[in-house]
C-alpha cells in the first residue's frame, strides 16, 4: 500500500517510512518530544490553545469542528478532573488513515495528547480504539510505556511539575462509539448510546467531568503547530482550514493508499487521476465517494474538468464534504444501485436502536432495497427511499441518521439511470 | 449489534445462571486488576475484561458474566445489556479460528464475494456457521479499516489483506 505525502513537505507522515519508525528513539531523533518540551519551558496552557486557535485546525474525524474552540469550551475552574480522550475508533467506511499513523508513528499522538492534556489541565487520559485493531492497541501500549520508562508520561514530566497517564481502552465492534457521546458512554461501560447535547463533553463530558474527544490525527498534528507556531501551521493550508490533511485512497485506482496533502489542493481530478496512479484496469471512472462512506456521491462529470478544490468548503461547493477523508473510487463496472444497497445494510446493522427514525428508518430501506432485489421493484420506489430519507434526515437523535440518508439521498438524485433499471419492469409476474 | 425488530443474534433463552462464577488463574486475575486500575470506575473495565473471559472460556458464558457481575459489583443484566450490544462480544460459542470477512464498499467492489466463496467452499458452511469439528466459524462483518488493502479477512485478531482466492487457501492451509 502506498503512502506518500503530494504538495507539501510531509508532516504527519515524516517518520513513516524510517525503519523502526515506532520506537522513542527515531520518534526523539527526529525532532520528537521537542515540541511538549517547548510547552512545559515556555508557554502557559492558553498560549496553547490560542496557537491552536491560530492554526485552523479543524477536527479531522468528519465533524470539522475547529479544535482550538472545543477546546476553549473546557471551564477553567471548573474543580472536576478534567480528560483528553483521543477516538480511534475509526470505522467509516473507506478510511484507515489512524490505523496507518498509529501503527507507524504512535509516540506523535502521545505527544499530541500530552500537550493537549496540559492546555485542558487533564491528568487522566484514554485513547478509545476500535475493538478490532488489538495490535494497535499492543503498539501504542508498549509505546507508553516506553514513553513512561523515558519520563515523558507519569509523574513530573520532564523534571516539571506537570503530571499526566494516558491509557489504552478497547471498543468491541461498534460503529456508532466513533460519535463522540455515544464513545464516551462506551467508555463509561455502558451500551454505545448516544447522549443528549447540551451539555456538551467539554462541560459535561466523561464520568460528568469537562472532557476534550479529538480524533487521532488532530491530536497528531499539535506537535507540528507547536513546533512551527500556529500561523505557519494555518499557512500550510487555507485561511479557514489550516494545514495539512491525510487522506485514505481506497477503490478502484491504481495506487490506492494514504495520502498527505495540504488543505485547499487543487485539484481532485489530478489528484485520483495522477497522483494516486489512474483508475486501475484502464476502467472509466464512474463515481468517487470523497469523505468515507457517509457524505454525497459524486459523478465523475462532477469531477473531471471541474477543480474540485480539496479542502472542507471546496468540498462542499463540488456538491460533497470532506468528512473523515476517505475516497472510495469507483469505475464503471459498478452499479450505484448495488453499492448504495451495500452502504444501506451497513447503516441499518450499526444503528445503535436509540431513537425510532434511524433505527426503523435504515431497516425499511433494506428491505426496499431486497424487495426490489426479489423482483418487487416499482417506479415510485425512488420517491419512496427519497420519503424515508427525510423522516431520518434531521430528525435522528445523532449523525448517524444523517450518515445514512445521505448516500442514499444523492445517489437516488446523482444516477438515477442505474436506479429506474432495477426498478421499472423488474416484477417478475 | 443492532436491535431491530428482526434480531440479528438473539439471546438464546432461557439462559441458565449457574451457582458459582468463573474462576480464573492467579496471572489472568493480576491483568484483570491492571485493567480496573485504569479506571476511577469499575464498570469502565466492562469491555477489556470481557475480552479477557472470551479468550480465557472461549466466549462470554453465563459462568463468566457472574463472574464479571461479582468483580464489578455489577448486576447480571448489566453484564448483558452490555454484551448484547457489541458485536465482537461473543455470547455463544464459536470456532477456534472465527474468520470475519469485510463485506463493506471497498472490499465488495474489489472481489470480497469471490472470497466468501472460496472459504465457505473449502470449509463447507455459510456465514454465521461452524464447522462440526468446531474449528472455523465464518461471519460477514462490516468495515474493519482495511480498506486500501482490500479484500480482506480477520482471523481472530489477525489481518490478512490484498486477499485472492489462492492466497486465501494457503492462509486456511497453514493454520495450526
Amino acid at each position: 500500500m502506498h503512502i506518500e505525502a503530494i504538495g507539501c513537505e510531509p508532516l504527519q507522515l515524516r517518520r513513516v517510512h524510517l525503519e523502526n519508525s515506532r520506537t522513542l528513539e527515531v520518534y526523539r531523533r527526529n525532532g520528537g518530544y521537542e515540541a511538549i518540551k517547548k510547552v512545559l519551558d515556555s508557554m502557559s496552557p492558553d498560549d496553547v490553545i490560542n496557537d491552536v486557535k491560530k492554526s485552523a485546525l479543524r477536527g479531522r474525524g468528519g465533524a470539522g469542528f475547529p479544535t482550538g474552540l472545543k477546546w476553549s469550551f473546557v471551564p477553567k475552574d471548573s474543580p472536576k478532573p478534567k480528560y483528553v480522550v483521543c477516538n480511534a475508533d475509526e470505522s467509516e467506511p473507506g478510511t484507515f488513515k489512524d490505523r496507518y499513523l498509529m501503527e507507524r508513528d504512535p509516540h506523535m499522538l502521545i505527544e499530541g495528547m500530552l500537550i493537549a492534556a496540559y492546555a485542558l489541565g487533564a491528568k487522566t487520559n484514554y485513547i478509545y480504539t476500535r475493538g478490532e485493531y488489538r495490535y494497535l492497541i499492543d503498539i501504542m501500549d508498549q509505546a507508553l510505556a516506553e514513553a513512561r520508562a523515558a519520563g515523558l508520561l507519569g509523574e513530573k514530566i520532564l523534571g516539571t511539575d506537570f503530571s499526566c497517564e494516558i491509557y489504552t481502552h478497547t471498543g468491541a465492534g461498534a460503529y456508532i462509539c466513533g460519535e463522540e457521546t455515544a464513545l464516551l458512554s462506551s467508555l463509561e461501560g455502558m451500551r454505545g448510546h448516544p447522549r443528549m447535547k447540551p451539555p456538551f463533553p467539554a462541560v459535561s463530558g466523561l464520568y460528568a467531568c469537562p472532557t476534550v474527544v479529538n480524533n487521532v490525527e488532530t491530536l497528531t498534528a499539535v506537535p507540528d503547530i507547536i513546533k512551527m507556531g500556529g500561523e505557519a501551521y494555518q499557512k500550510l493550508g487555507t485561511e479557514k482550514s489550516g494545514g495539512t490533511k491525510v487522506w485514505s485512497v481506497s477503490g478502484h485506482v491504481n495506487r490506492p493508499g494514504v495520502y498527505e496533502l495540504p488543505m485547499g489542493y487543487d485539484d481532485m481530478e489530478k489528484f485520483i487521476m495522477e497522483d494516486c496512479g489512474g483508475i486501475a484496469n484502464g476502467r472509466q471512472l464512474k463515481a468517487v465517494i470523497p469523505g468515507g462512506s457517509s457524505v454525497y456521491i459524486m459523478r465523475a462529470e462532477a469531477v473531471i474538468g471541474k477543480d474540485v478544490r480539496m479542502d472542507y468548503e471546496g468540498l462542499v461547493a463540488g456538491g460533497s464534504s470532506v468528512g473523515s477523508g476517505g475516497f472510495i473510487v469507483m469505475d464503471d463496472t459498478v452499479d450505484i444501485f448495488e453499492s448504495t444497497k451495500n452502504l444501506t445494510e451497513f447503516y441499518k446493522h450499526e444503528s445503535c436502536g436509540w431513537c425510532t427514525p434511524c433505527r426503523e428508518g435504515t431497516d425499511w430501506l433494506v428491505k426496499i432495497f431486497k424487495r426490489i432485489d426479489n423482483g418487487g421493484g416499482r417506479a415510485d420506489d425512488a420517491q419512496l427511499m427519497l420519503d424515508l430519507c427525510d423522516n431520518i434526515e434531521g430528525k435522528s437523535f445523532c449523525p448517524l441518521g444523517d450518515a445514512a440518508a445521505w448516500p442514499i439521498q444523492s445517489a437516488v438524485k446523482r444516477f438515477p439511470e442505474d436506479f429506474a433499471k432495477h426498478l421499472v419492469g423488474s416484477r417478475k409476474e | 449489534m443492532s436491535q431491530q425488530l428482526t434480531q440479528i443474534r438473539p439471546l438464546s433463552q432461557p439462559v441458565h445462571m449457574p451457582d458459582e462464577p468463573a474462576t480464573f488463574s492467579a496471572a489472568v486475575e493480576a491483568e484483570i486488576d491492571g485493567h480496573l486500575a485504569k479506571y476511577p470506575v469499575k464498570r469502565s473495565a466492562i469491555l477489556p475484561l470481557m475480552f479477557i473471559v472470551q479468550r480465557e472460556r472461549g466466549y462470554l458464558d453465563p459462568a463468566g458474566v457472574l463472574y464479571l457481575a461479582n468483580r464489578l459489583a455489577l448486576r447480571v443484566t448489566d453484564i448483558w445489556e452490555v454484551a448484547t450490544f457489541y458485536s465482537m462480544i461473543q455470547t455463544r460459542p464459536v470456532g477456534k479460528y472465527h474468520i470475519q470477512i469485510c463485506k463493506t464498499l471497498s472490499c465488495k467492489i474489489l472481489g470480497e464475494p469471490l472470497i466468501t466463496e472460496r472459504v465457505c467452499k473449502k470449509l463447507g458452511i455459510k456465514p454465521g456457521e461452524t464447522t462440526a469439528d468446531g474449528r472455523f466459524t465464518v461471519s460477514m462483518v462490516e468495515c474493519l479499516g482495511s480498506c486500501g488493502t482490500a479484500p480482506m479477512f480477520q482471523i481472530n485478531f489477525d489481518y490478512h489483506e490484498n486477499l485472492t482466492p489462492e492466497k486465501v487457501d494457503r492462509i486456511l492451509d497453514s493454520l495450526p
